[in-house]
């Protein structure tokens, strides 16, 4: 042996990461809120500073924001009729939370909600136009099914992009929700438009094409579909190996492709669901609200679907509250717009400062924790 | 449609014209985020900041045009609509800056929320000022350069327009000195690629990512005024159609290059004329072959599609973009 | 330095240290890992704030905001992670947040040249001011790192484990332009675990213990023995006992290996080795020299170009992970916390990482979270994993019971070869010794080690055979007991391949 070779080999180790082994010893024993707290404070927390801001709107405005508040409250939750308007904005603000928290979940960024949305929309309502003889018991779940085919292929166009040729899912599914708005506006002035009509818009869908009431009321079947798919995102997410497998490969750090994971098959998946659950609830909504195609069928669910998967903590849980909570405003903020002259797109102001707000709440909490 | 017409040289010479005015806020704009990218930054809510930049500037020459002041600023009225766009830039580049660099919140959700929250608030404004009538702005004189705008044809193309197309072009120059050739951009670009040794070697990392994101976010939204203020002369909601994103996916294309952006955003800005230039040709001769304006409308979304195919999965990206810097850990 | 007190949350990483510097010595700063050496010089250089205690220098009191205030006072650090810019050169890496002398423009490149190799010639460090720095070799960006404290005019230098990436020649060199810079005036402060080299380096000796100096000694007057007692607070067991190798069949073939690197550049030149069952296989080198590439590819995680991987006669060639794991491949990841574990997912999570999806973890497709946490629980028993629960996430692990975690989890996979890629790199000295003691036992049972490591001394303790690698090459492959620590330094810098004879003046 060498000299080297007989020296006390004390600490092999090359010193590496040694402040990172000082900072990860053991567990915190500062000051630290408990991460459950944070969960479910940051919301709260956030909801309060976005009405304050959107409070101080208000006052600019040169309104009296607790008039314009309580006229908002009332507008959402004032009455049966208004709680029914409410539900049934929260339905599609729901499904799409949903989809949104599982692709979040597998960090893959799916910011064309909108463009899915839309081709759920054509591509369902093309089948609610060309068969308009078919029984409703056949008519809608076809409708349904390519509502949900619809989202997914235009999803997944993205996800190839990705895959394929490394393309920013950001920037790819921005893009398609341009182009999908744009296809849908020229088909429905067009090849689509009604027969002899004048507007740039498709014939009505037949009554057996239109989602039906629940027990009387104007709650339709949507609803009931955003509901199902609470337990179901809970149980894909955590019950499932699949699950584990999209939030391994969701975790910043690269251990999923060590593990074994297909990495490129999760982030398919993932653009595959969210776009999927994007085109059921441009379907649902052009079978409700809309009954024909035209340029005009957003509800801008794409953008605020993402908001409330973020507000709600990417849980179904939270969303489920989330949803119900940006829909109250939503509602209320009409019934406001109609009461004082607001504009009513105060609420997307407000929701987009609640959200913010849980952003900086989160990473202060964090910070308390690093440092 | 007569595909003859579009090839005429005065046909030609005018959308290469249109052309380079329709690329000047989206170069504006990727400019701005070449700057905050290479602090390290991701800023996606470039397309926020550059719809409040649009809405600070109408409404801004707005009132300067028709309220109170109407005679003492009026002339000055759209330079300083372009101020208040700037300012809007900045107000919102504050949000970001606080979000990713102050709280280390991440930067892809503090991006997209920040443009959902530029939209609400521009409408908000918008509509609080005109609750129905459309407004109009009288924007700028093209200001043409004495001698060289006589030249022919490329005295047409380069010299004969409004002033924010000299500044634009100025401006890619200037970014890329300010880069390249001070030592603020050297700070700048070793902050993105490292920061730990930045600031190990005395260079304040949260100062200079402030600095670039306010930076950045200052250009976006002079990008969203010169658009209103000077081009459109009207707000609409919406009317950044996207500009912002596609100037986020033109950084990509760049290379986070000064240079390359100008190519890339004249790219787009000669795909949006020819759109425009199509689309009047085809409601002229509304014939069978006529291409419906959708598609075209289509082309500049397209076009960043293809543009992000053939440069996408390459190492060019500054090394810590996106990424939190937290003091002392690495 | 006086009564520095420097806490993180749950640990105090300086608790009152006293630490002086004379004029014109190399003053070694000895100490584990985790022993506080880093935390104090990072408070000296003004990278963290003190929790208390005062700082004076030539006799007067001074408190430093960041490092450009230290800059200021003449102080200069050279970090165990190199601090520069890769695609910068190496002078703009130097005058990176200096005040240029044309405010705001940047200096005049020539000027900036001139000045540097001026510098470079009166201290012997010679450097190119013109080549970026991704471009230079693990001991020139060294040398750019002291040309950049000197440059700031630094007078007091730190140097924070400067011998850990450096071959036993480099090391030399380092040694000698340290004295060459003493005796230009200049004190350094020489932080290391490596007993050799402090006795060797220095004038005087801290050793640093759990946070507190243990002692300051004269290196003429202790020794090795004494220092590790003052390090580690024990008697030190100076190596692994270990019986001689018993190797059967080869499990883990690799021929003519070729692979680029993430900038494109061919990073393995056509590597051939073999892996026996029973046998531990070393492969050491400076870093850098192909080895993370050699890691991926043989655990799938990377394309080769050309050539074969083997692992029990099946070919495992751009295989996928999981196939490799299946054809009997565990690997303990080189980078640990990116690649070994997910910092948000229990430790029972971690621990069946690989199997969550088969049983009995999985049945007719739903978790089976009691099966897991049971599992999991056997685990941290049998490999002293030390964690409040098996429901703790694993980032809350201290480097070495997430090394141990896993360590469990990969041999829980009944693997036939274990490619183990620096398996000890940051840990303390008793994690050190279990996981050598877990090598060495799996070795015994059977198992076929590659361990892949730029520890020479960890390569020693525990190979059967040794290759050496080169620039993506395999320069010779040695027996461990006849191995000759300079002839494989060497190696390792590509002065001498096996069967040269050794040349002259080649170190």
């Amino acid at each position: 042996m060498t000299e080297l070779g007989s020296s006390p080999v004390v600490e092999p180790g090359s010193g590496d990461r040694a402040s990172e082994e000082e900072l990860s010893l053991a567990p915190e024993q500062r000051f630290q809120i408990p991460p459950a707290l944070v969960n479910a404070g940051a919301p709260i927390l956030g909801a309060i500073i976005g009405l304050l801001i959107g409070a101080l709107l208000i006052v600019i405005a040169g309104r009296d924001p607790v008039e314009a508040y309580a006229s908002m409250l009332k507008g959402a939750f004032g009455g049966s009729r208004q709680i029914t308007e409410t539900l049934l904005k929260a339905a599609p603000l729901l499904l799409t939370g949903l989809g949104f928290t599982v692709a979040f979940r597998t960090r893959v960024w799916n910011i064309g909600g909108e463009g899915q949305y839309y081709m759920g929309a054509l591509l369902g309502g093309m089948v609610a136009l060309f068969f308009p003889e078919w029984p409703p018991g056949l008519l809608l779940p076809a409708m349904l099914l390519a509502g949900v085919v619809g989202g997914m292929l235009w999803a997944a166009l993205a996800a190839l992009l990705k895959i394929k040729r490394g393309v920013s899912e950001i920037i790819s599914t921005l893009m398609l929700n341009y182009i999908a708005v744009l296809l849908v506006a020229y088909l429905s002035r067009g090849p689509l438009q009604e027969p002899g009509g004048y507007l740039p818009e498709s014939a009505q869908f037949v009554e057996a094409a239109r989602l039906p009431g629940l027990f009387g009321t104007r709650v339709h079947l949507g609803v009931l579909i955003a509901l199902f798919f609470v337990p179901l995102v809970y149980v894909l997410l955590w019950v499932t190996p699949l699950g584990f497998w999209l939030r391994a490969v969701g975790s910043k750090d690269s251990v999923a492709e060590y593990a074994g994971f297909n990495v490129e098959k999760a982030i398919f998946f993932a653009m595959a669901f969210s776009g999927a659950l994007a085109g059921l609830t441009g379907l649902i909504e052009v079978s409700t609200v809309h009954t024909r195609l035209k340029a005009t069928i957003t509800g801008g669910y794409g953008f605020s679907g993402i908001l409330v998967a973020l507000l709600g903590r990417l849980h179904p849980v939270g969303v489920v509250l989330a949803s119900v909570f940006f829909a109250a405003l939503f509602i209320g903020a009409e019934s406001m717009h109609v009461l004082s002259g607001l504009p009513e797109t105060l609420a997307e102001a407000i929701q987009a400062v609640v959200v913010l707000s849980v952003l900086a709440t989160d990473a202060l909490a964090h910070r308390g924790q690093a440092e | 449609m007569n595909w003859s017409l579009i090839l005429q040289w005065s046909f030609l010479i005018a959308l290469v014209t249109a052309g380079i005015r329709l690329a000047v806020p989206v170069v504006l704009a990727v400019l701005g985020e070449i700057i905050t990218e290479r602090s390290g930054v991701l800023n996606l809510g470039l397309e926020g900041v550059m719809i409040m930049g649009s809405v600070a500037g109408f409404l801004t020459a707005y009132y300067l045009e028709n309220g109170p002041m109407a005679s003492a600023g009026g002339e000055w009225s759209a330079w300083l609509a372009l101020l208040a766009g700037m300012l809007s830039g900045v107000a919102m580049g504050l949000i970001m800056a606080v979000l990713s660099v102050t709280l280390r919140a991440d930067q892809v959700i503090s991006g997209v929320t920040l443009v959902v929250l530029g939209h609400g608030l521009a409408a908000y404004f918008y509509r609080q000022a005109f609750s129905s009538l459309t407004a109009r702005v009288s924007g700028m004189e093209a200001l043409p350069i004495p001698l060289l705008s006589r030249i022919p044809v490329v005295g047409e193309i380069l010299f004969n327009h409004d002033p924010t197309v000299y500044i634009t072009a100025l401006m890619v120059v200037a970014v890329w000195f300010l880069l390249f050739r001070t030592t603020w951009g050297l700070r700048i670009r070793s902050v993105g690629e490292n920061p730990a040794a930045a600031e190990t070697s005395g260079v304040n990392v949260g100062l200079v990512r402030y600095s670039a994101t306010l930076l950045g976010t200052a250009l976006a939204g002079l990008g969203g005024a010169v658009l209103t203020v000077v081009q459109l002369r009207l707000f609409r909601e919406g009317i950044t159609a996207g500009r912002g994103w596609i100037a986020v996916a033109l950084v990509i294309f760049a290379r986070w290059r000064p240079g390359l952006a100008l190519v890339g955003a004249l790219l787009f800005g000669l795909a949006d004329a020819l759109q425009y230039r199509i689309q009047a040709l085809s409601q002229v001769e509304r014939g069978v072959g006529a291409i419906p304006y959708e598609f075209l409308l289509m082309l500049p979304y397209i076009m960043t599609i293809l543009a992000l195919l053939y440069r996408s999965g390459r190492a060019d990206a500054p090394a810590a973009l996106g990424r939190p810097y937290v003091k002392g850990a690495d | 330095m006086r009564g520095i007190v420097k806490r993180f949350p749950g640990v105090v990483a300086n608790a009152g240290v006293d630490f002086d510097l004379l004029p014109g010595e190399i003053h070694a700063l000895l100490g584990e890992n985790g022993a506080g050496k880093t935390t104090l010089m990072n408070v000296l250089y003004g990278l963290y704030e003190p929790d208390a205690g005062e700082i004076w220098l030539y006799g007067k009191r001074v408190s430093f905001a960041s490092p450009r205030d230290a800059i200021a006072s003449g102080l200069g650090m050279v970090h165990q992670h190199f601090m520069l810019i890769p695609p910068f050169t190496v002078a703009e890496n130097i005058i990176l947040g200096q005040r240029s002398p044309r405010e705001p423009l940047l200096e005049d490149r020539s000027s900036v040249y001139e000045r540097l190799l001026a510098l470079s010639e009166r201290y012997g460090l010679a450097i190119q001011p013109d080549a970026e720095v991704w471009t230079l070799s693990v001991g020139e960006q060294q040398r750019v790192e002291i040309l950049k404290a000197l440059y700031r005019g630094a007078e007091v230098l730190i140097l924070d484990e400067p011998t850990a990436v450096l071959t036993p020649q480099e090391v030399e060199e380092l040694l000698a332009i340290l004295h060459r810079l003493v005796d230009e005036g200049k004190s350094i402060i020489f932080i290391s675990h490596k007993l050799d080299e402090v006795l060797a380096a220095s004038d005087r000796i801290t050793v640093l213990r759990d946070g507190k100096v243990v002692d300051t000694v004269d290196a003429s007057a202790t020794n090795k023995k004494a220092l590790a007692r003052m390090m580690v607070g024990r008697e030190v067991v100076l190596r692994v006992s270990k019986k001689p190798a018993n190797p059967r069949e080869p499990r883990l073939i690799v021929r003519e290996l070729r692979a680029n690197s993430d900038r494109g550049l061919p990073a393995l030149r056509g590597v051939s080795f073999e892996v026996r069952a029973g046998e531990i296989f070393g492969i050491a080198g400076v870093a850098g020299n192909g080895q993370s590439e050699l890691e991926e590819v043989i655990a799938g995680l990377r394309r080769a170009t050309a050539g074969q991987v083997i692992i029990c006669d099946k070919d495992t060639t751009n295989c996928s992970p999981r196939e490799v794991g299946q054809a009997g491949l565990a690997h303990i990841p080189s980078d640990r916390y990116r690649r070994g574990l997910l910092k948000d997912f229990s430790v029972a999570d971690n621990l069946v990482l690989q199997r969550v999806s088969s049983p009995p973890f999985t049945v007719h497709g739903v978790l089976r979270r009691d099966v897991i946490r049971q599992e999991a629980q056997r685990l941290v028993r049998e490999f002293d994993v030390r964690t409040p629960s098996v429901d703790t996430p694993a980032g809350k692990l201290s480097g070495g019971n997430a090394q141990k975690m896993i360590l469990a989890r990969e041999l829980a996979r009944n693997p036939r070869v274990l490619l183990a890629a620096q398996p000890t790199r940051g840990l303390d000295v008793s994690a050190i010794e279990y996981v050598h003691r877990r090598l060495i036992e799996q070795r015994d049972a059977g198992l076929a080690i590659l361990l892949i490591s730029t520890e020479l001394e960890e390569i020693l303790t525990l190979s059967d055979r040794i290759g050496v690698m080169y620039e993506g090459e395999i320069v010779g492959v040695v027996d461990a007991r006849e191995a000759n620590i300079n002839e494989i330094g060497l190696m390792m810098t590509g002065s001498k391949r096996q069967g040269d004879d050794v040349k002259e003046g080649a170190a």
